[in-house]
């Protein structure tokens, strides 16, 4: 395992997240082993590996979608336990986007983005509809703010749930393969958006595929096997100069096409 | 750079005219086929040779004036509503107040507000659909109670055991819907509990109330509820009536509310969960409604069911719609006149079902918000 100093660590801020040898299973099924990763506040982090390697386990583990075993999960001074307050208080503060994107389908774009605001936060109403309309216009769809999600393209979705995430003012975001179900064409949209993020300097965690993605934003790219962190380097060495020979297979397979 | 082409849409045209007009139609629909050709003509020979002669009877030699059966004995070819036009008090309001003109205006008044308040909530465009349905649901009751079983504000307390007719199908209905629909719901959610003992408990009520027939759960409620109290404790027959059907319907809403439940993708509370929200706000906010929205129509068939049922509660002694139309019937002087009156019970029945069913679809297609696309 190489270290995880390079350029941009200069910027990063003090630890976001803590994670301390976490263990989880799934009844016998040993599925993350003694995990231990540290987030700087700013850091982009991109976590790939191949189906069934424990990475979208990982980052559901963060906002407790996942309750783990053994080990520990600090969240912004905040530990993890059975203790629903504290759940609640990490969940706001740690956003998600999933695969399928999961927008509510009997609420408009637009009540998508102001629910949680005005019911966790308390944020008045208005407020909470001008803040939603400044992140559609940021993810470019504020002209379909009043429709439902079903009448959307997939791309326009996803979209939605980023905006839907950015309007409860996360300090971290989590992004489970956001661009998995959508069609090539739509995949460009989505990960501009996300791009913009980065550069705005959103602590980012980010399971997906896409490295020209991790190349371009990831400060660190993690891959995972069998539930374990294989290896974790900055972009430029992790794909040029990959040490394990996992990696390297992984990483000849993905890049192939 | 070469000239580009530029695309104009050919002009639409007519389709063939042997395709179009009623002729086309019925060539098509009615004829298409041999076994289309039998079916069309088996049809309309059922159709004209039973339904003419029941309009007839039914509405053009029917006997519709008069305040004896002299009038129907005299003619014999029509149907005889003289005799619910005689007895439509005690049909629709039960012996007590059809046997008291001076308080009929009690049932009365509260029909008409009824459906003063329920007209307007079928209209899409009505405004302050909201409150009206609040007072629908949260006044509307209480004001049944005050009205029709009075005891106070000056009006005497009618006697339940009295109560009857389509105003008894009423209250036991509506109070057995108006209940069990939020007792269902929580049932429904508690079966989903991750906590055993909610769990449990949700699980054996439902399974209890549902595996008993209604006629054995009216028996117990009129035999056994008063055992369970102390002596003198007397339950009034109607209250045990209501008790025991929103007891089983409650189990009936439940399977059809946990259906729609167990429908809803692990997304949406997660994507709720990721939010912040809590369990309440989830569940009120994102699971519920999309839950009752595709559990709608089974929702509303339990309730056309429980609003037949009601003609059950004969069994301890109370006469509905039905049983009332029935004793009407087998009175001295409207002895023979069977028919009429099961066909008018049958009629009311009918119309407020498929009132309810018609809501029900209409309902679907409003909140039809993730298929417009």
């Amino acid at each position: 395992m190489t270290t995880d100093t390079h350029m941009a660590s200069a910027e990063l801020g003090d630890t976001i997240i803590k994670i301390d040898e976490l263990n989880k299973w799934y009844g016998q099924f040993h599925v993350l082993k003694d995990i231990n990763l540290d987030v700087k506040r700013g850091e982009r982090i991109v976590i790939c590996g191949p189906s069934g390697s424990g990475k979208s386990t990982l980052i559901r583990c963060i906002n407790r979608l996942e309750t783990h075993q053994e080990g520990s999960i600090v969240v912004d001074g905040i530990e993890l336990t059975e203790d629903t307050k504290h759940i609640n208080d990490i969940r706001r503060e740690v956003g998600m986007v999933f695969q399928h994107f999961n927008l509510f389908p009997h609420l408009t774009v637009l009540e998508n983005c102001t629910l949680a605001p005005i019911w966790v936060r308390k944020s008045p109403k208005r407020e909470a509809e001008d803040i939603a309309m400044r992140y559609l216009e940021r993810v470019k769809i504020p002209e379909q703010a009043n429709k439902y999600p079903g009448q959307l393209s997939g791309g326009q979705q996803q979209r939605v749930a980023i905006a839907r995430s950015l309007c409860m003012n996360p300090r971290v975001m989590l992004f489970d393969e956001p661009t998995s179900a959508l069609d090539p064409e739509m995949i460009a949209e989505v990960l501009d958006v996300m791009v913009g993020l980065a550069e705005d300097g959103m602590t980012m965690l980010c399971v997906t595929h896409e490295m020209g993605f991790a190349r371009k934003v990831a400060n660190r790219v993690i891959f995972m096997d069998g539930g374990q962190i294989v290896e974790q380097n900055q972009p430029e060495e992790f794909f040029n100069n990959p040490q394990n020979d996992r990696t390297q297979l992984f990483l000849s397979q993905i890049l192939q096409h | 750079m070469s000239e580009v082409k530029i695309f104009v849409p050919a002009p639409d045209r007519l389709p063939p005219s042997n395709t179009l007009g009623p002729i086309a139609w019925v060539r098509e629909n009615l004829f298409g086929s041999i076994i289309s050709s039998i079916a069309t003509l088996l049809f309309f020979y059922l159709f004209f040779s039973y339904v003419p002669p029941f309009l007839e009877w039914a509405l053009i030699k029917a006997n519709w004036t008069g305040t004896d059966r002299s009038v129907c004995e005299a003619n014999t070819a029509g149907a005889c509503w003289t005799f619910i036009n005689v007895r439509l008090e005690q049909i629709l309001f039960g012996l007590y107040f059809a046997s008291k003109p001076e308080e009929l205006w009690r049932p009365t008044l509260i029909f008409v507000l009824f459906f003063a308040l329920l007209l307007p909530l079928l209209f899409e465009r009505t405004p302050g659909k909201k409150w009206l349905s609040i007072i629908l649901l949260g006044v509307f009751p209480v004001v049944f109670y005050f009205i029709v079983y009075g005891g106070s504000f000056g009006i005497p307390q009618s006697n339940t055991t009295q109560w009857g007719g389509f105003l008894l199908t009423f209250a036991l209905a509506f109070v057995g819907i108006l209940l069990a629909l939020p007792i269902g719901i929580l049932l429904a959610l508690g079966r989903r509990s991750e906590m055993p003992v909610i769990r449990s408990i949700c699980v054996i009520y439902i399974e209890f109330w549902r595996g008993t027939p209604l006629i054995t759960i009216l028996f117990m409620a009129s035999v056994m509820l008063p055992l369970f109290f102390p002596a003198g404790v007397e339950f009034d027959k109607v209250v045990r009536a209501m008790i025991g059907i929103t007891m089983f319907q409650s189990a009936y809403t439940a399977e059809a509310v946990r259906g729609g439940l167990a429908a809803i993708p692990k997304g949406q509370a997660e994507a709720a969960m990721a939010l912040g929200l809590g369990y309440w706000r989830r569940t009120v906010f994102i699971t519920l409604p999309q839950a009752l929205k595709i559990s709608i129509p089974s929702i509303v068939n339990t309730f056309i069911a429980l609003f037949k049922d009601t003609s059950l509660v004969s069994i301890i002694g109370l006469l509905d719609l039905l049983n009332m139309a029935q004793t009407a019937a087998r009175s001295v002087e409207w002895k023979g006149y069977d028919i009429e009156g099961y066909l008018f019970a049958g009629f009311i029945y009918w119309a407020f079902c498929y009132g309810m069913s018609r809501y029900s679809q209409n309902l679907e297609q409003k909140l039809d918000t993730d298929r417009r696309n």
